[in-house]
Formats: C-alpha cells, sequence, structure tokens
C-alpha cells in the first residue's frame, strides 16, 4: 500500500526482478544494476520506467538521467539507516528531479514528515498505517529549523521576513 | 541568554504533544519497544538498570534561575530529589517513570527547557566554554553560534538517523580550550584571519569511546556566514560514508581515519562547493539578532584595591583557599567568575539536590546578573559576580555543601554513573571517585591541579583518556578492575593518556593513584604539574613505583 497525496492507494507500478523480461508498455521499476546493465534498451521504451536505487549508491552518477524515471524508489533496510535521506535530498537539491520520490523499506510513522522534507512524496506502508491514521504524522510540527527539499518555510529566514 | 521566541515556543510545545502521542501509542501497544526505543531516545529517555533515566539538555550549559527551578522542580516531583549533572553540560534524573515522561517534558518546555536529541544516532547538545562572555581571553562570545547551531540541528530531516551520535562543540578561547573541542565529531575554534575578520577553524573527527582520537583541522578559516552550509557538507559526507555495519567503528572519527584527513578534508569540500550556499547563509542581520540575546551584562569596572575584600581574606583561610582555587578573572576589572564545585569530598562527582538547585538560582539572581553556567568537568559556574559579593556568596555555599575548594584539584574528579546505574557499565565509578576524593582530601593543596576521570566502560563518558590520570573500568570474570592511563589533557594541549600496566583490582585503586602521585611529588621540580612531569620524565618511573614488589598481604594487580 502506498501513500501518496495525502491519501492511502494501491501500487500501479510492478517492480521487476533482474531476471524477468520487460514489457513493452507497461510501468515497471527497474534495479540500478539492471539499469546501467541495459540501459540502452530500457531507454528505448516508451512507458514510464521507474528506478530502485540501493542507498549507497550516491545519486549523483545518474546524472542527467535522473530526468528520464517517472518514480524513484530509495531504500530503508532499517528506519535507523538514514542514508536515503540525503539521496533524496541530492536528487532533488542536486539534480532537480521532479518525478516521484518513493520510501520504500522499514517506513515508519514517525519517520514520515522526515523524509516529506527531504522530498519524499510518496511511502510505502503497511496495513497498519490505516488503522493507526498516518496520515497524522505530517501535520504534528509546522515549525522547522531548516530548509527543505517540500519548500516549506523555515525560521531562520521566517524570522528575518517579521522582524 | 537566548530566550525563545513564538516559533520556539510553538515548536517545543508541539513537540511535547508529539511525543506525548508516541508515548500514547507505546503504552497502547501500537508501537513495539524496539520501534518506541529510538523516538524515546530522541527524547533522552534511557532504559537504564532500575528505572529509566531522563536527560535533559542545557544546550551550551547555559541556564536561567528559573530553568534551574525547573530542574530542582522534577527532581522533587518525579525523582528522588536529587539530579546529576553531566560531561555533556546535561542534567540526568535516574529515577524516572515512563508515563509521567510527557508531564515532565511540559514542565520543562514551560521555562524553554527540553530533552530533545539528548540521545540517538543525531546531534547531541552543543557544548561551549563555560566561561563565555566573562573570559577576557576569547574572540568573542562563542553563544551565538551554538544557539544557531542547536537551532539548525533540532530534528533535522536529513541527519536524525546518522550512523552514531553526533557531537559539536565551540570556543573562542584557542589558548586556553575549556571545552575539550579536540574530541568532538566537529570542533569549532573562532578566531581571526590576516584581515581580522572573525570565523571558524574546524575541526573534524575527535571523540572518546573504545578509539579515542583527537580531531583534525579540515579548514583552518571558514567566514562565520557559512557556518551551517559547512557543518551540512559535513553531515552529508558521514551521513553517507560513515560506517553502519559496526557500532564501534560508526563515529565519524573512524571515517576520517579510515579516509585520512587529506581525503575526508576533499570529499567535504567537493561538496560543499556544489551546496547551495545562499540557502543556508547565515546574514549579518541574523547573525546580530542571536548575538543580541547575549550581550555582555553591563558590569562597571571596580578598583583593583578593595579593603574589605582583602580584610576577608586574610581572616578567613577557608575564605581565602576558595577563592584562590574557585574563582578566576573575568574580564571586567573587579569581577569574578565563579566556579561552585559538585566535588564534596567523598561524595558523587555531578550529584546535585533539588535544595542546592534553588539556592544556586538564587545566587545567581543575587550575584551573577542571573546567569549559571554548567562545566564538561561536571561542575556548576556563575560567570559574573562583582568581588566584593563574594564574602556574601561563599558564607551561603558552606551550609548547602557548596563551598568546597578544589577546583582543578585532584578530589575535582569527573565520573560517569558507572555501573551503580548505567546498563553499559562494566564496573563502578562513582565508589572509586568517592574513595580517592576522601583518601587525597587532606593533600590536595600540596599536589596541585591533577585531573583524575574515571570511566565505568571503555565507552569513555567519565573521559578517562584525557585525564592526567584517567581510570577505566573493566570486568575479569566478574570482577571489577581498574586500568590505568596517564598524561591525557581534554586542554589547549589535548593528549591521549597511555596505559601504564596491568589493570589493578578494586580495593587496590587508592593504593595505586598514591604511589603515582608519590613518584610526581618526589620528581617535581618547581612549578610542575603532575602532567608536566610525566611528560618531562616518562612513564617508567611510574610504571617501576606502580607495579614494584608489594608486602605479601597485598592482593596481586590483575595480569
Amino acid at each position: 500500500m502506498l501513500l501518496e497525496a495525502g491519501a492511502f492507494c494501491a501500487d500501479r507500478w510492478r517492480h521487476l526482478g533482474d531476471d524477468e523480461a520487460v514489457p513493452e508498455d507497461e510501468t515497471v521499476t527497474v534495479s540500478y544494476a539492471r539499469w546501467t546493465r541495459e540501459r540502452a534498451a530500457l531507454t528505448r521504451r516508451n512507458a514510464p520506467l521507474g528506478l530502485r536505487l540501493p542507498n549507497d549508491v550516491a545519486p549523483l552518477v545518474l546524472g542527467e538521467d535522473v530526468h528520464r524515471f517517472a518514480v524513484i524508489v530509495l531504500d530503508f533496510p532499517r528506519f535507523t539507516d538514514g542514508r536515503a535521506y540525503s539521496q533524496a535530498r541530492l536528487l532533488r537539491g542536486r539534480l532537480g528531479y521532479r518525478g516521484s520520490l518513493r520510501a520504500a523499506g522499514n517506513v515508519l510513522r514517525d519517520q514520515l514528515l522526515f523524509m516529506r522534507r527531504c522530498g519524499f512524496d510518496s511511502f510505502e506502508v503497511g496495513e497498519r498505517a490505516v488503522a493507526e491514521n498516518w496520515l497524522a504524522a505530517f501535520d504534528e510540527l509546522d515549525v522547522f529549523f531548516q530548509p527543505g527539499e517540500d519548500r516549506m518555510p523555515w525560521v531562520l529566514r521566517q524570522r528575518r521576513a517579521v522582524a | 541568554m537566548y530566550r525563545y521566541d513564538a516559533f520556539d515556543q510553538r515548536f517545543l510545545e508541539e513537540r511535547v504533544a508529539q511525543y506525548r502521542d508516541q508515548v500514547r501509542r507505546r503504552l497502547a501497544g501500537q508501537l513495539s519497544e524496539e520501534e518506541f526505543k529510538p523516538l524515546r531516545l530522541m527524547n533522552g529517555l534511557y532504559l537504564q538498570l532500575h528505572a529509566y533515566m531522563l536527560r535533559i539538555a542545557i544546550p551550551y550549559g547555559t541556564l536561567a534561575p528559573e530553568q534551574m527551578r525547573m530542574l530542582a522542580h522534577v527532581a522533587r516531583r518525579y525523582d528522588k530529589g536529587w539530579g546529576h549533572f553531566t560531561t555533556r553540560t546535561n542534567c540526568q534524573f535516574n529515577w524516572i517513570k515512563l508515563e509521567e515522561t510527557p508531564d515532565i517534558l511540559a514542565d520543562l518546555a514551560t521555562v524553554q527547557l527540553h530533552a530533545i536529541q539528548t540521545s540517538g544516532n543525531s546531534f547531541r547538545n552543543t557544548t561551549a566554554d563555560p566561561w563565555a562572555g566573562a573570559a577576557a581571553d576569547e574572540i568573542e562570545d562563542p553563544r551565538p553560534y551554538c544557539e544557531i547551531i542547536r537551532q539548525w540541528s533540532t530534528l533535522h530531516p536529513e541527519f536524525s538517523f546518522l550512523p552514531r551520535k553526533f557531537k559539536i562543540a565551540v570556543s573562542a578561547a584557542k589558548e586556553a580550550d575549556r571545552a575539550a573541542v579536540k574530541v568532538h565529531d566537529i570542533g569549532l575554534y573562532l578566531r581571526r584571519d590576516e584581515a581580522g575578520d572573525v570565523g571558524f577553524e574546524v575541526l573534524v573527527g575527535g571523540g572518546l569511546g573504545r578509539t579515542p582520537i583527537l580531531a583534525e583541522t579540515v579548514r583552518d578559516f571558514l567566514p562565520k556566514r557559512h557556518l551551517l552550509s559547512y557543518l551540512e557538507a559535513i553531515l552529508r559526507v558521514y551521513n553517507q560514508h560513515g560506517r553502519r555495519d559496526n557500532l564501534y567503528k560508526s563515529r565519524i572519527k573512524i571515517l576520517v581515519q579510515h579516509l585520512g584527513v587529506a581525503r575526508m578534508r576533499e570529499a567535504v569540500e567537493a561538496e560543499w562547493a556544489a551546496i547551495d550556499k545562499a540557502a543556508l547563509a547565515l546574514t549579518d542581520d541574523t547573525i546580530a539578532d542571536f548575538a543580541r540575546h547575549f550581550a555582555p551584562p553591563d558590569l562597571a569596572p571596580v578598583p583593583e584595591a578593595d579593603a574589605a575584600f582583602a580584610a576577608a581574606l586574610a581572616s578567613d583561610k577557608q575564605f581565602a583557599r576558595w577563592v584562590e582555587h574557585n574563582t578566576a578573572r573575568h574580564k571586567v576589572p573587579g569581577h569574578a567568575i565563579v566556579t561552585l564545585s559538585l566535588k564534596p569530598y567523598g561524595r558523587p562527582p555531578g550529584d546535585c539536590t533539588a535544595e542546592q538547585m534553588d539556592l544556586v538560582a538564587d545566587l545567581a539572581e543575587d550575584y551573577s546578573q542571573c546567569e549559571i553556567r554548567l562545566t564538561h568537568e561536571q561542575n556548576i559556574v556563575l560567570p559574573h559576580v562583582c568581588r566584593s559579593d563574594l564574602w556574601a556568596l561563599w558564607c551561603r555555599l558552606g551550609p548547602a555543601g557548596l563551598a568546597t575548594a578544589n577546583i582543578g584539584l585532584v578530589t575535582d574528579i569527573i565520573a560517569c554513573p558507572g555501573l551503580d546505574y548505567c546498563s553499559l557499565a562494566s564496573a563502578r565509578s562513582i565508589p572509586i571517585a568517592e574513595r580517592l576524593s576522601r583518601h587525597l582530601a587532606a593533600r590536595e593543596d600540596d599536589i596541585g591541579e591533577l585531573k583524575i576521570k574515571i570511566s565505568g566502560c571503555i565507552n569513555a563518558c567519565g573521559h578517562h583518556h584525557v585525564g592526567h590520570i584517567g581510570i577505566l573500568g573493566v570486568d575479569k570474570n566478574g570482577e571489577e578492575f581498574y586500568q590505568i592511563t596517564l598524561g591525557g589533557s581534554a586542554d589547549q594541549d589535548a593528549a591521549l593518556g597511555s596505559i601504564i600496566g596491568p589493570a589493578v583490582p578494586s580495593a587496590e585503586v587508592t593504593n595505586a593513584i598514591d604511589r603515582l602521585i608519590e613518584v610526581y611529588l618526589s620528581q617535581r621540580v618547581a612549578g610542575e604539574r603532575f602532567n608536566d612531569t610525566y611528560r618531562r620524565i616518562g612513564a617508567a618511573p611510574f610504571k617501576a613505583a606502580l607495579y614494584a614488589p608489594r608486602p605479601a598481604r597485598e592482593p596481586a594487580y590483575a595480569a
């Protein structure tokens, strides 16, 4: 199940294994390893393509290719492993990626707001997210002390605007 | 000192509500202990041996009287009537109930105190020179920058799940480092460049723990407007490349050692070159806004000659001793920086009762411009005391047990809570500190400056690596032994101590320290402190004395 744009929804993407054939006209994500191996063939397709990027790959290696993806899936193998937060910021802030940025893996309620601030707009969550109303997690704080990829105002600049 | 505005207060109240809901979900079973643990740790709540421990942040060690009174309130209402000040200038309460923690944090929020990020793998409390704003040798007050860092590092969305905890210290007096800057993940010295502009020397990769390392300079001079973007560059390199496979190799110091400081510098500078610096730039106006909070108090210079003060010194030897050891020159003539010792002879270092906290708050109002500081050496500073008030101040300390005149002396011991409280400890620290303090008190004036630091395990919360004499508790088949290091320092001459030899059993520690001190006393030349002598003559004489054959009734040291 996904949490996107303030609602729960089903995942319309198919996440291809590396040994599965690539369908011509289906929205699929591929692994980073497959992308590097089959880049030429994958870019010839017309259907939207997504990328699953492991959290030990520096996103800057994608360069301009980043704009070829409709979704990039970043991984939280454990919620305590925060490398994907930096990947997200680099994809958004440094590479100017404007597609969907999805958090996958050990995605928990109390990290959702951090993720949104780093540029994630899609979250793979379990069934419990509905019962426990994880949507509320985004509204728990509205004062921020850092600029974020979500473009929310932040205190240091808000103060000078008030002054 | 810094006062919250509407943004700060709103944030803190939202944060308390957020945490209250997290506790509710935990108590309702919606969160497993594994899921709740990082959440409570982000609010400084540890599960210790006997109860929960709550660690409250004292940002850069600066406290207002009403904040100190609130700590007293927490001690009385929610704990057993006392608290413990730590080497990170935090305040710990050791007997806390989980279900009461939201109320404690709500109480604290009314005086702009919190427990955010006093644990967990994120930024910890940023520390500073406890004499900031009062010392004559500082370039400028470091606290505005500490507050800027505190705010920027609060619930940082990118850096709240780092490989490991992250500690920053700021000092504006490199030649008299009172903030142990070089044993921090990032150390910042305020300095001037050739043009006279103020900025920072940036050091990275210091730390204690099981792999003690002194920080190295990655940038000689960083203009202050770029402070936050440069910190972001360092943290981003660390967040991506710091090790996560081994808890003990995950601090940034290990990354710096692995890469070497030159490659670390390249990585940081490359990241910094690509960062949008304008987004995080500190304008002169912004810096001035923060600096205004720390405007120096209006202290009138007082003539050096003061007949009443001189008479008091002459008439009361105890007072004169206290003035000698516990006061230092203030930048304004006729005023003093006063340190109140939390090291009464034979008692646990750093403990403070609710009554003592209330008294310190009163004293700060009466004599110190409403300012209180905490030191990483676990004492309390009243930074702005007029010399003519020292007698009246001192007279009120004795009955409260706060007049111990031992700052910088051998009984001014740092010790972690150790096995009496801590679930990580291998051995007890407090009883060792108490025995040494009681034993050495009578001779402390003769021994002079000698810093003993005691940790109950390899994590080194008691900073043993940087003690002139360091004592580390180790467990040997269920028995407490203590490994001794010599020659460390956390000051401007920062150094890591060297292990002198096999660990000694608990019952032998006092005797062992005695032998080391005897070597110093017999070998020192005029004016030499313990470390001076040690550095001159080396470890051999100390080792020989410590491990010399002893009477048969004494137990042998462990091999």
